[in-house]
């Protein structure tokens, strides 16, 4: 595991006299993802370039592993951290495993290692060595272009990765893919994150931290997802999540995690032990029943679970302490 | 300096701006000849880049004819048609035609592909637009292609009057009048006093050439529609 | 005029005709190698600081204007015949073609692909060789092809300075004076062919030096 803590302490950037980051502090643990959502304007980008100083803070300090970033040359930090951004920015003139290289190359890396590093990190992210290994940008597609940029900003193996909105520009279903691939990705990796996003859902999803900013560069919660969800922290978090918000909470748990009756009644729907108990909940409506069956991979019914018993565990999830 | 000051004796000698040698007489030959040879590339390459704009069709082989045409030193070309159009009209075909005949040559290029960039250049929406409230080709041609194109169209058919009005200044080693003719005779005169008379040419020729420049200037800013002059400068290719 | 064409006088010049290409294609070679890295540097400036960018590319506009046989004469008044006067005035002419092209290059490369570089770590000189001027080659090239063309073009008109000088054009020139169009196409056509024949190589090296952008032709 490589990763890093990063913590931002009184924060601002200030354009004249308008704030478009205001005094933002908090910190993300290593190993974590956190996200940075909310509206346009809020400064979640900004507060995201201020990190490799692609723009610089007007005020306050960002620790990078305890050190300020603003005792380190710029161009070495930028090269000690991974950075994605929506529009991918491939570099056309060069090919998958030439933009792949561009930070080893830069740091000296002999041939041979950097060769092998490419190699490892396509089958990383999911591409054909032999396939794309020589192609250029102009010939993938937008997923396919995404995983390059992921593949490219982990290619030294950064402790901290900067991703703003990665998956912005790529259609639902293949942004869904991406980022089940990154969270997987995660597990083995276990880097420091941070991730800019303006998609609520998409923040829940991701992070293991969000924090939700408001138009002025203001923190208006910072704390981890069911928190956001169950206890938002003021009017604007509450109208920012949704008012389908515990709906939302719900997508955090899994029919797996119920204690599950025997199952008594004959008709219901079927139900996964992977599907997400608002999935489940959908599926129960839909069928117009009170109930579902619940069954495992051979399709053996296993038990039931209710409306009810989905209730109790949003009340529960609700409950829990904030970690 | 000595010359500066023959040069300025030459330009304000009134024997100088009388007769079918002076500069008057010169300047009209020069102008007449560089208008002719506009308005014939005008009626050669407008309605073809407007045509392949529009349609989309035969854009690879009008462009790399232009980008042919372009390539063609002018003087080669002079001397090229000259014999030809000589034996034709001992007269007007020796002194005249070849000359016309490069400055179209020269002329057609800008005006063709800047025609057909404008009018490429337009958002295919608004285009589409037009056509689905039942606005007929040519009407979208005229009313709503051309004038969105105008600005590109303009600098393209600048970019060839100054171009020939520069360039028609050769025609003077072969035999033709025009302000050219100052430069060639008073070189061929050098050592013998002819340097006052080169280098007024010189400014003659430098100050038609800014006239025309920025005439044509005006001309595009009078021929924008207001709304577009209000977007950043359009330049096509060749500026 | 007798069009009828004088072969053995054609065989008999054929050496004349390679010392005169040689001589053109060398004129012209000295005016755009150095027009070029002329207008690189002052492209840069223009890109790097867009204050200079307009008055850089005024200044060009103006030096278009001019036509070459006046520029050739008001060089003469002050360095005589020679070398110089010829070249001065073709590298102006390359500048004017080459800055605006070459500034126009740096442009097109896209702010994403800047962003992201910026973002990986390139110091500001990497940056500049390593990714803007090899995305800035199209137009680069575009600028060259024009300039080579019209500089072999100019470097006819140079016969007006004397024998020394003109390559091919010396037999345009000649062939006039005597009336004697065998020489006169004798100069006009290697002329033209010459300025197709560098059109068509300098095409040909920039598909081979954008191997991106010819694939990017193939994917769609």
């Amino acid at each position: 595991m490589n990763a890093v803590e990063l913590e931002f302490l009184n924060v601002s950037k200030r354009y004249g006299s308008l704030a478009v980051v205001n005094d933002l502090s908090l910190k993300v643990p290593a190993g974590r993802i956190c996200v940075f959502v909310g509206p346009s304007g809020c400064g979640k980008t900004t507060s995201l370039k201020m990190v490799n100083r692609l723009i610089e803070p007007t005020s306050g300090e960002i620790l990078i592993g305890g050190r300020n970033v603003m005792s380190e040359d710029p161009i070495e930090l930028r090269r000690g951290i991974g950075y994605v951004i929506q529009q991918v920015g491939l570099l056309p003139h060069l090919t998958v495993a030439g933009n792949i290289a561009i930070v080893p190359r830069l740091l000296g890396w002999d041939a041979a290692r950097v060769r092998a590093r490419v190699e490892e990190l396509m089958e990383l992210v999911g591409l054909d060595v032999g396939r794309y290994r020589d192609r250029y940008p102009a010939q993938l597609s937008g997923g396919e272009r995404q995983r390059v940029g992921v593949a490219r900003a982990l290619a030294a193996d950064p402790p901290l990765m900067l991703m703003d909105e990665p998956f912005g520009a790529v259609d639902p279903i293949v942004r869904e893919r991406l980022q089940d691939e990154l969270l997987h990705l995660q597990e083995r990796l276990a880097k420091t994150i941070v991730f800019v996003t303006h998609d609520i859902d998409e923040a829940i999803k991701m992070g293991d931290l969000v924090a939700v900013l408001q138009v002025g560069g203001v923190l208006a919660q910072f704390g981890p997802p069911a928190q956001i969800l169950a206890h938002p922290a003021s009017e604007f978090v509450a109208r920012f999540v949704g008012a389908d918000r515990a709906l939302k909470l719900l997508s955090l748990r899994t029919v797996a995690d119920l204690d599950l009756k025997p199952a008594d009644t004959p008709d219901g729907p079927l139900l996964t032990q992977d599907m997400t108990l608002r999935d489940a909940l959908s599926e129960i409506l839909a069928a117009g029943t009170m109930s579902g069956r619940v069954v495992d991979e051979s399709g053996r019914v296993v038990g039931e679970a209710s409306i009810e018993q989905i209730a109790a565990a949003l009340r529960e999830t609700a409950a829990r302490k904030p970690a | 300096m000595g010359i500066l000051a023959d040069t300025l004796a030459w330009l304000t000698d009134p024997t100088h701006w009388s007769g079918p040698t002076g500069i008057p007489n010169r300047l009209v030959e020069h102008v007449g000849l560089s208008a002719a040879s506009l308005l014939i590339a005008l009626v050669i390459a407008l309605p073809v880049g407007l045509y392949i704009g529009h349609t989309r069709r035969g854009v690879a082989l009008a462009v790399n004819t232009a980008n042919l045409w372009r390539a063609l030193p002018s003087l080669a070309v002079i001397a090229i048609v000259l014999p030809i159009t000589a034996s034709i009209d001992p007269r007007a075909g020796f002194l005249v035609y070849p000359t016309v005949v490069a400055m179209v040559v020269l002329a057609v290029p800008p005006i063709l592909v800047n025609a057909y960039t404008g009018i490429v250049g337009v958002d295919r929406d608004i285009v589409e637009a037009a056509r689905g409230q039942g606005i007929d080709e040519r009407r979208i041609l005229t009313d709503v292609e051309l004038p969105l194109s105008v600005p590109v169209l303009i600098t393209g058919i600048r970019s060839a009057a100054v171009q020939v009005v520069a360039t028609a200044t050769l025609g003077a080693i072969f035999g033709f009048g025009g302000l050219g003719r100052f430069l060639v005779d008073g070189f061929a005169q050098y050592t013998l006093g002819g340097a006052a008379q080169m280098l007024g040419g010189v400014v003659l020729v430098a100050g038609l050439v800014i006239a025309t420049d920025l005439s044509f200037a005006a001309l595009q800013r009078a021929l924008t529609p207001r709304a577009l002059r209000l977007h950043s400068s359009v330049e096509g290719p060749l500026a | 005029m007798d069009l009828n064409v004088d072969v053995a006088w054609i065989v008999d010049h054929l050496d004349e005709l390679a010392y005169r290409t040689f001589q053109h294609l060398l004129l012209a070679s000295i005016a755009v190698g150095i027009g070029f890295v002329i207008s690189f540097f002052l492209a840069v400036i223009a890109v790097r600081r867009r204050a200079a960018y307009a008055p850089i590319l005024a200044f060009s506009d103006v030096l278009y204007t001019i036509p070459s046989l006046a520029l050739f004469a008001v060089l003469i008044s002050v360095t005589g015949i020679t070398l110089l006067t010829v070249e001065i005035p073709l590298v102006m002419y390359t500048l004017v073609i080459f800055v605006r092209n070459i500034a126009a290059g740096f442009d097109s490369v896209p702010t994403d692909v800047i962003g992201a570089a910026d973002g990986l770590g390139y110091t500001s000189s990497q940056r500049l060789w390593r990714v803007e001027v090899p995305l800035a080659v199209p137009l680069i090239i575009a600028g060259l092809r024009l300039a080579a063309v019209s500089t072999i073009g100019l470097v006819t008109v140079t016969s007006i300075l004397g024998d020394s000088f003109g390559g091919l054009g010396f037999f345009i020139l000649e062939g006039y004076r005597r009336s004697f169009p065998t020489e006169l196409y004798f100069g006009a056509i290697p002329s033209i062919l010459l300025a197709f024949l560098v059109d068509a190589l300098l095409v040909r090296m920039e598909r081979s030096i954008t191997p991106w952008a010819r694939s990017a032709a193939v994917a769609s």
